[in-house]
C-alpha cells in the first residue's frame, strides 16, 4: 500500500519541451524490463546519452545545475502517445516527485495519479513565469497539496486539483480495495442484470 | 430533453456507480490485454492473493514483441521470450484465453478484436495500449489504460472515470482519387494538433464516414489519440453488424437478434448535444505526408517542408527546427523529392486486408525500386491466410516484399524489424516520434497507397495521378494469376 503524500519540496528544472511523448519519456525497448525499480536510468535516455554512452550536455538534466531536480516545468501536452506506465515508473525512479505543465496526456496524466506523481496543470503564463525563474536562479518550490499551492520565493501559486485525485494524494488508499468493500455489491448487481449476449462464447473450428 | 450521442448512451448504460464529484464507476464488458503492459498488473493480483473477477470478459494475445520471421525457430530476445513466457503463465494461472504465437487467431490485439467478434457495439472495452480507440469504429466505447488501471479492472471488473466531453468531427465531401481514411485522420490531427482532442470523446460523422468501409473506420478511430482524445466511436450501422455476423466470437441465433435490438439504439440521436463540433470538407484533401517527430507536423503531397522562420511562436519554432535536423530535411525541399530506404506496410493503424488489397493495387506488375527494404507485416494471422488465399501475397513478393508473420513489429521496433540509424522510412504505422522505428530511424506516416507507391518509385508521389486498379479488379487479378 502506497503512503499518503501532502508536501512536495525540490528544486525546480525548467524542461521547456512541448508535446514530449512517452516514447521519450521512455523508449520501447526498455518496456522489456518486468520492474518499476531500477528504470529511472533509461529515463529520457535517447536524449540524456549520446550515442557512444556517454552524457549529452546539452541535455537540460544533464546541467549540473538541475541534476537533482525532482521537480519538472514542461511545456504543453506533456506525456502524449503510447499508454506505457513505465513512463511514470521511470520518472519516479529518477526522482521526479512532480511535473507542472499547461496540459498533459490524459493517459500519462491518469497513470500518474495511481503512482503518486503529481500532475499540476497550470496556464501557459504561469508556467512561464516559473520556467524564467528556474533558469535564471536555483529554483525551490513546496508543493502543498490539500491546500492546492505553489510556494516559491517571493510568492504563491494557486493550482486545481479533482477533489478525487487530491484524497488520492492525501491518503494513498489501495484503490482496488475500496472499489471492493464499498462497491463490490453495486458490481455484482450490475453483472445480475447484464444481457447474455455481452459474454462472449467462442464457436470452435470455424472457418476462416 | 436533448438527444444523446452515441458515447453518452454506451456511457449511461455501463455506470456502476457515479459519485458526486463525477467520478464513475463504469463496468467494463471486455478487457484485452497483451505481454508488455500486462505482467505487473497479473504481479499485483498475485501480491494481494486476487483473482481476475471475470476470466471470461479478458483475453489475451502476443503482439508488441513477438518476431515476424519463421515461427518454428526459437526466440532469441531474452527479454521478449520472458514477457511471452510471463503472459502464458498468467493466462494459465488466471484462467484467462490467450493466444498465443501459434494461434491461427494470433495478430495485433486492435486487428483480432474485432474479426473474431470479441469487440461489438455497445460495448465498454479496455486495453493497455492508448491505441485501443480503433474498436471505436465498431460502435464499442474503448479506453487505452495504463497497467494499474489493468490490474484494477482485472480485479473488479470495473473502471474510476470521470466523463470525457464529447467531441463531433463530421467529414464531409467527395474525396479524390486515391485518397483515404489515412489520409484524411493526418489531416485532421494536423488542424487539430496533438493535444486537439485532450479530454475528449471524438465521434466521427459525416457523409465521408457513412460510405467509408468498417476497416477505413477503424484508422479513423485508430490514430484519434495522436489528436489528444480519450477514445474515439462512430454510430454502428449494417456495415458493422455486417462485418461482425459469422466471427468466432460473435452473438449467435437468439443473442444475436437480441444484440441487433440493443445495437440499433445506438447511433446518435439527431439532436445530440455536443461540446464542440468541427466539419472538415474534403474535395480538396490530397494525399498527407508527415515530415516531422509528431503526427501533427504534416504536410500534403504537393507541398514543401515548412521553414522555421515562418513560425512566430518561439516554442514551436524551435520544435520545428528539432524536428527538421532530427529527421535530416531541409526547409522549401518538396515533400516529392524526398527518397525513402525502408517501407513498411502494417500496424493496428492498417494492418487489415482492405489495406493490403490497397497496397496491392499500387503494386501489381510492378518492382520496388533498387536500394529500397519493404516489408509488409499482416495485422494478424487471419489476415495473413485471407490475403494468401485471394492470392494478394504473390503480389507483394513479386514486387520485392517480404511476406511475414502478424505483429506490431516495426510500428514499435519491439523485435527484430527496427529502421537502423539514418534509416528514412514510408510507413503505414501511427507515430513518428523520435527513435519510434529504431534508434535514430526517420519515419513518414503515410496511407498503405502512398507507401506502396513510395516502395516502386523510391520517394514520394502523388497517387491522386495514378491509374490504379480498383480494389474489386486487384483480387480478380491475383486470383487469375
Amino acid at each position: 500500500m502506497q503512503r499518503g503524500v501532502n508536501v512536495i519540496e525540490g528544486k525546480a528544472a525548467p524542461f521547456k519541451y512541448e508535446n514530449v511523448d512517452t516514447d521519450q519519456i521512455i523508449p520501447s525497448e526498455f518496456l522489456k524490463i518486468m520492474s518499476k525499480r531500477g528504470i529511472g536510468r533509461y529515463c529520457f535516455y535517447r536524449w540524456r546519452y549520446r550515442e557512444d554512452g556517454s552524457l549529452n550536455p546539452d541535455f537540460i538534466l544533464n546541467n549540473p545545475k538541475y541534476s537533482d531536480a525532482s521537480i519538472l516545468i514542461a511545456g504543453k501536452n506533456f506525456g502524449i502517445g503510447s499508454s506505457r506506465e513505465n513512463a511514470v515508473w521511470a520518472l519516479k525512479d529518477m526522482g521526479i516527485k512532480c511535473i507542472i505543465a499547461p496540459s498533459f496526456g490524459d493517459i500519462f496524466y491518469m497513470n500518474s495519479v495511481k503512482n503518486l506523481l503529481l500532475c499540476i496543470k497550470l496556464p501557459e503564463e504561469h508556467v512561464e513565469k516559473l520556467q524564467d525563474m528556474a533558469e535564471k536562479t536555483e529554483l525551490y518550490l513546496k508543493i502543498d497539496i490539500e491546500n492546492s499551492t505553489i510556494n516559491y520565493p517571493g510568492g504563491e501559486m494557486k493550482f486545481d486539483l479533482d477533489q478525487t485525485v487530491k484524497e488520492r494524494f492525501l491518503k494513498g488508499l489501495d484503490e482496488i480495495e475500496t472499489t471492493l468493500t464499498y462497491y463490490g455489491e453495486k458490481i455484482k448487481e450490475y453483472e445480475d442484470k447484464m444481457p447474455s449476449f455481452i459474454i462472449p462464447k467462442a464457436r470452435r473450428f470455424l472457418p476462416d | 430533453m436533448a438527444g444523446l450521442s452515441v458515447f453518452e448512451k454506451i456511457w449511461l448504460r455501463h455506470v456502476v456507480y457515479e459519485r458526486e464529484d463525477g467520478e464513475t464507476l463504469l463496468y467494463v464488458d471486455r478487457h484485452l490485454t497483451h505481454e508488455v503492459t500486462s505482467p505487473l498488473a497479473f504481479e499485483g493480483l498475485r501480491e494481494k492473493g486476487r483473482k481476475v473477477r471475470r476470466p471470461d470478459l479478458t483475453f489475451s494475445v502476443t503482439d508488441h514483441n513477438v518476431p515476424t520471421g519463421d515461427r518454428l525457430k526459437p526466440i532469441e530476445d531474452k527479454l521478449s521470450l520472458e514477457q511471452i513466457k510471463a503472459l502464458e503463465k498468467n493466462a494459465r494461472d488466471f484462467g484467462i484465453t490467450l493466444f498465443d504465437l501459434y494461434s491461427p487467431y494470433q495478430g495485433i490485439v486492435h486487428v483480432i478484436g474485432p474479426e473474431l467478434g470479441l469487440t461489438i457495439p455497445g460495448i465498454t472495452l479496455v486495453c493497455g495500449d492508448s491505441h485501443t480507440s480503433t474498436h471505436g469504429a465498431l460502435g464499442a466505447l474503448a479506453f487505452g489504460i495504463g497497467t494499474s488501471e489493468g490490474e484494477h479492472v482485472l480485479a473488479t471488473q470495473t473502471i474510476w472515470l470521470k466523463k470525457p466531453k464529447n467531441m463531433l468531427i463530421k467529414l464531409e465531401g467527395r474525396l479524390q482519387n486515391n485518397v483515404t481514411a489515412k489520409d484524411i485522420v493526418l489531416w485532421v490531427i494536423r488542424n487539430i494538433g496533438t493535444g486537439g482532442g485532450i479530454g475528449h470523446v471524438i465521434e466521427y460523422g459525416g457523409k465521408v464516414v457513412e460510405e467509408m468501409g468498417v476497416e477505413e473506420r477503424m484508422t479513423l478511430c485508430n490514430m484519434a489519440i495522436e489528436a489528444g482524445a480519450r477514445t474515439a466511436i462512430i454510430s454502428p450501422d449494417e456495415k458493422v453488424y455486417h462485418y461482425i455476423k459469422n466471427t468466432p466470437y460473435a452473438p449467435q441465433e437468439d443473442e444475436w437478434e437480441q444484440a441487433l435490438e440493443y445495437w440499433r439504439t445506438l447511433p446518435s440521436d439527431p439532436d445530440a448535444v455536443y461540446h464542440k463540433t468541427i466539419t472538415f470538407e474534403l474535395d480538396k484533401l490530397e494525399p498527407q505526408v508527415t515530415w516531422g517527430t509528431n503526427p501533427a507536423m504534416t504536410i500534403g503531397v504537393t507541398e514543401e517542408i515548412p521553414d522555421p522562420r515562418d513560425y512566430d511562436d518561439p516554442a514551436e519554432r524551435q520544435a520545428v527546427e528539432r524536428a527538421l535536423k532530427y529527421m535530416g530535411l531541409e526547409p522549401g525541399t518538396k515533400i516529392r523529392d524526398v527518397k525513402v530506404d525502408v517501407v513498411f506496410i502494417g500496424s493496428c493503424t492498417n494492418g487489415r486486408l482492405t489495406d493490403l488489397i490497397d497496397a496491392a493495387r499500387v503494386l501489381v506488375n510492378n518492382k520496388i525500386a533498387h536500394g529500397v527494404r519493404a516489408l509488409v507485416v499482416p495485422g494478424s494471422q487471419l489476415v495473413k491466410r485471407r490475403a494468401e488465399r485471394m492470392g494478394l501475397h504473390r503480389i507483394f513478393i513479386e514486387a520485392g516484399f517480404e511476406w511475414k508473420n502478424a505483429g506490431c513489429s516495426m510500428c514499435i521496433a519491439m523485435n527484430e524489424d527496427k529502421l537502423r540509424p539514418g534509416e528514412r522510412c514510408a510507413s503505414t504505422s501511427n507515430r513518428n516520434f523520435e527513435n519510434r522505428q529504431g534508434p535514430g530511424g526517420r519515419t513518414h506516416l503515410v496511407s498503405p497507397i502512398m507507401a506502396a507507391a513510395a516502395a516502386v518509385y523510391g520517394r514520394f508521389v502523388d497517387v491522386r495521378e495514378s491509374d490504379l486498379m480498383s480494389r474489386e479488379e486487384v483480387l480478380e487479378y491475383a486470383k487469375r494469376s
